[in-house]
C-alpha cells in the first residue's frame, strides 16, 4: 500500500502553483489536525502499527502502546479527527485502520520544499555565473 | 504495507552546472557568497558547528533556521541539520565532476512522522504557504 494523495507539481508552470497555493489556503483546518494528530509520539507509534498490522482493536493496541485503554480511545479519536484512522464495528470489537492517505498535506509540505529549492538552485547559478566576472 | 520508511520522505533536486566543483564548493560554504542565493546566516564550514540561517521574521515565526554541520568533505559532499517550524531534515550537498563542470546534487531528508520529528501543526500552513508565495513573488519580479 503506498502513500495516496501524491500529486506532481510542475515548477515551471505559474498556473499550478497559483492553483496548489490557493489550495493549501484552503485547508488549513485538515492540515493543522494532521500535524497536530502526529505531534504526539504515542500517536505516532499507534498509526505505525496501524500502517503496518492494519485492523487492530483497541485491546490490541493497548497491548502494546504502554500507555491505558482509555488514554488508546482517546489518542485514536485524535488520528480520527486528521482522519488518519478510520473504524469499523465488528460484532462487539471496533476494529481500526490506518488512512496513510491523509498525510498528503505532509506531502504537498515536502512539494513546497522542492520549489523552495529549486527557485535557491536558479540564484545559486546567477551567482556562479556573476562570478566568471 | 507501508512502513515508516516509506512515509519518511526527501526532497532531490539536481543541476548541471557549467562550472568547475571548485567554484561551486566556493558558492556552497562561503558565508558571503551563501547570503547572495540562500540565507543570511554565519555558517562555518566546519563539521560539528552550529549556525542559523536568517529570512524576514514574519508573524508567527521568527524566520530562523538552525542548523548544524554534519560533514564537510572538500569539493565533494556538505551535509547539514535544517530545523524548523519543530522539524528537522538533514540537507545534503554532493558535487561530482563532469566534462562540462560539475553536477550538483541536494538532497533534504528526513519528511516524516518518524520518532525525531516534533511537527507543529498550527504554523504548517503559514509556512507552506510562504514558501509558495515566494516562488509565486519571484515569477512575477522577473
Amino acid at each position: 500500500m503506498g502513500l495516496g494523495g501524491r500529486r506532481e507539481i510542475n515548477v515551471n508552470s505559474g498556473l499550478t502553483i497559483h492553483n496548489h497555493l490557493v489550495m493549501v489556503l484552503d485547508m488549513p483546518s485538515a492540515a493543522d489536525n494532521l500535524f497536530k494528530a502526529l505531534s504526539d509520539p504515542t500517536r505516532r507509534a499507534i498509526f505505525e502499527r496501524l500502517t503496518r498490522d492494519g485492523g487492530l482493536t483497541v485491546h490490541a493496541l493497548t497491548a502494546c502502546a504502554g500507555v491505558s485503554q482509555p488514554m488508546v480511545s482517546k489518542h485514536l479519536s485524535a488520528l480520527k479527527r486528521a482522519r488518519l484512522v478510520r473504524n469499523r464495528r465488528r460484532g462487539r470489537e471496533t476494529h481500526y485502520q490506518a488512512r496513510p492517505e491523509s498525510l498528503a498535506p505532509l506531502v504537498d509540505w515536502i512539494g513546497d520544499y522542492g520549489v523552495f529549492w529549486q527557485g535557491r538552485f536558479d540564484r545559486l547559478e546567477d551567482l556562479l555565473n556573476r562570478m566568471d566576472k | 504495507m507501508t512502513t515508516s520508511e516509506e512515509v519518511t520522505r526527501s526532497v532531490v533536486v539536481e543541476r548541471e552546472l557549467a562550472h568547475p566543483p571548485e567554484k561551486v564548493w566556493r558558492a556552497l560554504t562561503d558565508s558571503s557568497l551563501m547570503e547572495q542565493w540562500l540565507m543570511k546566516n554565519d555558517f562555518q564550514p566546519v563539521a560539528g558547528r552550529e549556525f542559523k540561517l536568517r529570512r524576514e521574521p514574519m508573524p508567527n515565526w521568527d524566520g530562523v533556521i538552525d542548523c548544524q554541520v554534519r560533514a564537510v568533505d572538500f569539493c565533494k559532499t556538505l551535509s547539514y541539520t535544517w530545523g524548523t517550524l519543530g522539524l528537522e531534515t538533514v540537507v545534503t550537498w554532493t558535487l561530482t565532476p563532469t566534462a562540462a563542470g560539475t553536477h550538483l546534487r541536494m538532497e533534504q531528508s528526513g519528511f516524516g512522522p518518524d520518532r525525531e520529528a516534533n511537527y507543529k501543526g498550527a504554523r504548517y500552513g503559514w509556512k507552506s504557504n510562504m514558501d509558495g508565495l515566494e516562488r509565486v513573488l519571484e515569477q512575477i519580479q522577473s
